[in-house]
C-alpha cells in the first residue's frame, strides 16, 4: 500500500452525555492516500461526521471526546496535539467543507473578507496580495466575475454559488487534506453534478486530496477512488470502488446496494431489498457484530464476539464472521 | 451534535424535575419558596404573636429569641408581620401573574394564529401597554379604582399582559409553520381545536417560564406601590408597607426597615433562580 | 384525460412578498403558472423537480391547504375551490397528506394515540372510545407497528417509525388519494426502503391513488407509473416513467436524468451531461421558455415565446425543440 498520508488507528470518540456514554466512533481504522478521494460511508448516526470532526480537532469538548487512538497525518498525531498547534494546521494544512453552505458562512461579512481569513491567519501576505489570491481561488471554483462578488454577502448568492464559496474558502491555503462532509447534500441534482465535478477538477490541480463523508451510495460511485462503509460507529468493509460495488461481501453493505431503486431500470421492480429492523442505540451497542441483529445470515458467534478484518481480495476487508 | 439530538426529551413534567435535580441554584430557589409557602400558611402555629396587636410597651425592641426580628413602632412582632406579609406578597405574585400570562397566552395565540387585523391590533395595544412605564401604569388604575388588594390584582394583570401576548405569539408564529399544524388542517381540524389542542400545548413550557419570570415583578410592583402608598393600606402587613414604615426610623431602629426588605430581596432572587433554571431545562426542547 | 380522479386547470399561485424598507416592495414569487396535469384514479404519479420548482406548492393547493391566485382543482369534476367550508371539510376524508419531515409532522406534546384518534373523532362525532382505540390499533397493524406504540409520544420513535405513524394518519379515514410530500426524502436508504415498499403495498391494497413529490428520481423510478417534470413553476414535461426515462423529450428532463448519480462505479465514465449555471429566482422568471437561461440546444424563439404544452399520444412537453 504506497503513502498512505493519513492513517486513523483505533480511533475512539465518546460522547458523555446525560443518559450515558455514546460510543459515537468505536475503533476505527482508516487509511487515505495521496492525490486519492476516499469515501466514509454510511447512515446517520453511524458516526462518519464525528470522525471528520475528530480528525479536524472539533470535537465539542467536554462532552465529546477522543478517548483512544491515533490520527497520523504525515508524521504527527492529530490527536495528541494542542489546541494551538491543531489551529495552526486547521485551514493551511486540513481544511473542511460543510453540509450547509449558509449555515457555515457568516451572514455579516463579505464573501471576500471570508475566503481571504485562512491567509490572513496563516500567511503574512498584504491585502492586496490576499485580495489577489482570493479573485483567482473564486475563478477557479467557478465564480462568475469575481471582482464584483468580493463585496457580495452569502445571501446575496444561491446554494451552489455558496458551497462553490465554501470550497475556495477551505482550498485557499492550498490543503493537502480536504474533509468533505455531506458537500452536496442540500443541493439539487443538477447543482450537485456541478460541485462533484468541481471537487474532482481541483483535487487534480491543487494536489489536494479529499475524504468524502456522505450517506450517497450513487456520490460514491461517481467519483471516489476507496470506500469505507461504517455501521453503528465501526468500519464494516473497506476497499477501492471498484471491487467494493462489483463484489459487496458484508451483509450490511450487500443490502444497502440492494435497496437502492435504480434509476431507469427496465420493467419495475416488484419490490426493493429490505433490511430488517433499524439501527442499535450507541448507548447500549449489541456485544459482538453490530449489524447481527438486523443480518439474514448471523449465527451464535456473530452475536457474541466482535468478528476481526479480514482480507477476501488484495486491498478488500470485510469485518464478518461468514470471511474469517 | 446529531448525538445529542437522538437522546430525545421526555415529557414536560420530567424536564420539569430535571431543571431541579442538575441546577442547584434552582433547587435553593424552590427550597426557599416551599419554605416561604409553609410558613405563610401556617402562619398562626408558627408564631404566638398577633401581627396586629399593638404593644406600646415593647416599641423598637431590638432582634431577641424572643421577638426575632424585634418589634415595630406599635410594638407589633416583625417576624409575626413579615409571615403573615408573605401570604399578600404570594398572592401578590402569583394570582396576578397568572390572570396576565392566561389573558396574554390567548391573546398571544390568537393573533398569531389568526394573524390579520385582529392580530395586528392585539399586538399594537399591547405596545401601549409595554409603552407606558408600568408602574406609573399601575399608579394610574389604583388611583381610578381605589387602593385595595383587589384593585391591585387588577392593576398588576393590566400591566403584565401585554409581554406574555407578545412571547407566546411569537411561539405561535413559528409553531403555525411547523407541518404538523398542516397535517391537522389536511384532516380538516378547525381552527379552534387546532390553537387549543396544538398550538397551546406548544407553547405551554415557555408560558411556565413566563409565569415564573413574572412572579418577582409582581412582588417587587407590589413592594413599590405600597412603599408609595398606593397599594396595600395600613395596618396590611405587607412588605412593601413594611418598609415604607420602617424608613423613618432607618437610622435609630434599622431593622425595621431592612428586615422586610431582605424578605423581599431573597423572595424575588428564589423565583428569579427558578425561572432561569427551568429557561435552561426547557429552552432545548423548544429549539429541537 | 376520461378517467381523472384529479385535474387542475390553468393551476397558478403567485406569492406576494413585501420587502425593502418599510415593506414598501412588493415582490411577486411565481410559485406555480398555469399547470394542467391530470391525475388517473389509481395511478401514482410522481411530480419531480429541482429546488424552486413548484412542486410542494403544486401539491398544497391540490389539497387546498393554500388558495390559488386563479385556475381550478376539479376533483371528481367538482372544483374544490367552490365548495363552502363544511363541504370542503367533508371532502377531506378522501384527499390526505404523508409529510417529509418525520420530525415536524406529528405534534411532539400528543401521544400516538391522540394524533391517530384526531382524523377519526373530528370526522366520526358518533365513535366510542373503544372504537377508536380499535382503529387506531388496526392502523398501527396495517403500518407494521406494534400496539405499544400508542402510548409513546412521537419523540420516542425513530425516523422511519414516525413516518409510518404519519402514513397511518393518512390512511385513517380511507381516503382515495394522497399526496406523499418527499416521504422519504428524510430517511436513511435501508429505511427508505422499507416505507416506499409499504407505500406500494397500501397502494395495492387500499386502491389508492398517489401524488408522489419528490427530487429523487431514483425513487421515481421505482414507484411511478408517470412522471410530471416541473422547473420555475411550470410543468415542462409529463408522461409515462419509462417512456421519459428511456427518451426523455424535454432538455430539462435529459440533463436532470444524466445529473442522477449511478451507484455503480463502472458506468462513472459515461458521457455525462453537465448544466451550466444555476436555477434562477422564482421572483424573476426569465422571459419565454423559463430553461433558456440554461438551455444548450437554445434559439432566438425560445427567448421570446413560451412553449406551450403540446400531447403525442400519452407523452407531453413544452418545448420549441424537443429532442425527438
Amino acid at each position: 500500500m504506497q503513502d498512505n498520508f493519513l492513517k486513523i488507528r483505533n480511533l475512539r470518540t465518546y460522547f458523555f452525555t446525560r443518559r450515558g456514554v455514546v460510543k459515537a466512533v468505536d475503533g476505527v481504522d482508516i487509511e487515505a492516500k495521496r492525490g486519492k478521494l476516499t469515501a466514509l460511508v454510511g447512515e446517520s448516526g453511524c458516526g462518519k461526521s464525528v470522525t471528520g470532526l475528530s480528525i479536524m480537532g472539533l470535537i465539542p469538548s467536554p462532552v465529546g471526546k477522543i478517548v483512544e487512538g491515533e490520527i497520523l497525518f504525515e508524521d504527527k498525531d492529530l490527536a495528541k496535539l494542542s489546541y494551538k498547534e491543531m489551529a495552526d494546521l486547521r485551514g493551511k494544512d486540513i481544511s473542511m467543507i460543510f453540509q450547509e453552505p449558509m449555515t457555515s458562512l457568516n451572514p455579516v461579512l463579505t464573501i471576500g473578507h471570508q475566503v481571504g481569513e485562512p491567509l490572513r491567519i496563516h500567511s503574512s501576505l498584504s491585502p492586496e496580495e490576499i485580495t489577489e489570491r482570493v479573485l483567482s481561488i473564486l475563478d477557479l471554483v467557478g465564480i462568475p466575475e469575481p471582482r464584483s462578488r468580493l463585496k457580495s454577502y452569502p445571501h446575496q448568492l444561491s446554494g451552489g454559488m455558496r458551497q462553490r464559496v465554501m470550497i475556495a474558502m477551505a482550498m485557499i491555503c492550498g490543503p493537502k487534506l480536504l474533509i468533505a462532509d455531506e458537500p452536496t447534500t442540500a443541493l439539487d441534482v443538477t447543482i450537485q453534478a456541478q460541485i462533484l465535478d468541481l471537487m474532482l477538477e481541483l483535487m487534480k490541480k491543487i494536489n489536494t486530496s479529499i475524504i468524502l463523508i456522505t450517506h450517497d451510495l450513487g456520490v460514491v460511485a461517481e467519483v471516489c477512488d476507496e470506500v469505507n462503509v461504517m455501521y453503528a460507529g465501526k468500519i464494516v468493509e473497506k476497499s477501492d470502488v471498484f471491487s467494493i460495488f462489483d463484489n459487496p461481501s458484508h451483509p450490511y453493505t450487500w443490502g444497502l446496494l440492494r435497496s437502492i431503486p435504480r434509476i431507469g431500470k427496465k420493467g419495475k421492480a416488484k419490490k426493493l431489498y429490505t433490511i430488517k429492523g433499524v439501527v442499535p442505540n450507541l448507548l447500549d451497542p449489541p456485544s459482538g457484530c453490530r449489524f447481527a441483529d438486523r443480518c439474514d445470515k448471523a449465527r451464535d458467534i456473530c452475536r457474541e464476539e466482535e468478528p476481526p478484518f479480514t482480507t477476501i481480495e488484495e486491498g478488500h476487508f470485510v469485518k464478518c464472521w461468514l470471511f474469517a | 451534535m446529531e448525538k445529542e439530538k437522538s437522546l430525545a426529551h421526555e415529557t414536560l413534567f420530567e424536564d420539569v424535575i430535571r431543571a431541579f435535580k442538575e441546577n442547584k441554584t434552582a433547587l435553593f430557589g424552590l427550597i426557599v419558596v416551599v419554605i416561604l409557602v409553609v410558613l405563610a400558611i401556617f402562619a398562626p402555629y408558627v408564631t404566638p404573636y398577633d401581627p396586629y396587636e399593638i404593644d406600646l410597651n415593647n416599641r423598637f425592641l431590638k432582634p431577641s429569641l424572643n421577638h426575632w426580628f424585634g418589634t415595630d413602632m406599635f410594638g407589633r412582632d416583625l417576624f409575626t408581620r413579615v409571615i403573615y406579609g408573605a401570604r399578600i406578597s404570594l398572592a401578590i405574585g402569583l394570582i396576578p401573574s397568572l390572570i396576565a400570562v392566561s389573558i396574554g397566552a390567548v391573546l398571544g395565540v390568537i393573533s398569531g394564529y389568526v394573524g390579520g387585523r385582529l392580530g395586528y391590533w392585539v399586538m399594537r395595544m399591547a405596545d401601549v401597554v409595554m409603552a407606558f412605564p408600568s408602574l406609573l401604569l399601575a399608579i394610574v388604575v389604583m388611583y381610578t379604582l381605589g387602593a385595595t388588594l383587589f384593585n391591585l390584582f387588577i392593576a398588576l394583570s393590566v400591566v403584565g399582559w401585554a409581554g406574555a401576548a407578545r412571547v407566546v405569539r411569537s411561539q405561535t408564529l413559528s409553531i403555525r409553520e411547523k407541518e404538523f399544524i398542516e397535517a391537522a388542517k389536511a384532516i380538516g381540524v378547525k381552527d379552534f381545536k387546532i390553537m387549543a389542542k396544538h398550538v397551546f400545548p406548544n407553547c405551554l413550557p415557555s408560558l411556565m417560564v413566563l409565569f415564573t419570570m413574572s412572579i418577582p415583578d409582581a412582588i417587587l410592583s407590589e413592594a413599590s406601590l405600597s412603599f408609595l402608598g398606593v397599594g396595600a393600606q395600613p395596618p396590611t402587613p405587607s412588605w412593601g408597607l413594611l418598609v415604607s414604615n420602617g424608613k423613618e426610623f432607618l437610622f435609630s431602629a434599622p431593622w425595621v426597615a431592612i428586615l422586610p426588605g431582605l424578605a423581599i430581596l431573597i423572595t424575588v432572587l428564589a423565583f428569579n433562580f427558578i425561572g432561569d433554571g427551568l429557561r435552561d431545562a426547557i429552552d432545548p426542547y423548544l429549539k429541537g | 384525460m376520461e378517467n381523472a380522479l384529479i385535474s387542475t386547470k390553468n393551476l397558478t399561485k403567485i406569492f406576494h412578498l413585501s420587502t425593502g424598507p418599510l415593506g414598501r416592495k412588493k415582490v411577486f414569487v411565481h410559485a406555480v403558472e398555469n399547470v394542467n396535469i391530470d391525475i388517473a384514479s389509481r395511478e401514482t404519479l410522481a411530480l419531480v423537480g429541482e429546488s424552486g420548482c413548484g412542486k410542494t406548492t403544486l401539491g398544497r393547493l391540490i389539497l387546498r391547504l393554500i388558495e390559488p391566485t386563479k385556475g381550478e382543482v376539479l376533483f371528481k369534476g367538482e372544483n374544490i375551490f367552490s365548495l363552502d367550508r363544511e363541504r370542503m371539510r367533508s371532502l377531506r376524508r378522501d384527499m390526505q397528506i404523508i409529510f417529509q419531515d418525520p420530525y415536524a409532522s406529528l405534534d411532539p406534546r400528543m401521544r400516538i394515540l391522540d394524533i391517530l384518534a384526531e382524523p377519526l373523532k373530528t370526522h366520526n362525532k358518533d365513535m366510542s372510545k373503544r372504537e377508536i382505540v380499535e382503529r387506531v390499533k388496526e392502523l398501527l397493524s396495517v403500518v407494521g407497528l406494534q400496539e405499544f406504540v400508542m402510548s409513546g409520544f412521537p419523540h420516542q420513535f425513530s425516523g422511519g417509525q414516525r413516518q409510518r405513524i404519519g402514513i397511518a394518519r393518512a390512511l385513517a379515514l380511507n381516503p382515495e388519494f394522497i399526496v406523499c410530500d418527499e416521504a422519504v426524502s428524510a430517511l436513511d436508504v435501508s429505511i427508505r426502503a422499507q416505507i416506499l415498499n409499504l407505500l406500494m403495498d397500501l397502494k395495492e391494497r387500499f386502491n389508492l391513488t398517489l401524488l408522489f413529490i419528490t427530487h429523487d428520481l431514483s425513487v421515481v423510478s421505482f414507484i411511478s407509473d408517470r412522471i410530471g417534470v416541473m422547473y420555475l413553476g411550470k410543468c415542462v414535461e409529463i408522461g409515462p416513467t419509462a417512456d421519459i426515462f428511456d427518451h426523455p423529450l424535454h432538455p430539462y428532463t435529459l440533463f436532470l436524468l444524466s445529473a442522477v448519480p449511478i451507484p455503480d462505479p463502472h458506468a462513472r465514465d459515461r458521457a455525462k451531461l453537465i448544466l451550466e449555471g444555476d436555477i434562477p429566482s422564482p421572483v424573476n422568471v426569465p422571459s419565454g421558455c423559463r430553461f433558456h437561461t440554461r438551455c444548450p440546444y437554445l434559439r432566438d424563439v425560445c427567448v421570446s415565446e413560451e412553449p406551450q404544452m403540446q400531447y403525442i399520444g400519452n407523452r407531453g412537453f413544452a418545448c420549441h425543440f424537443p429532442l425527438y
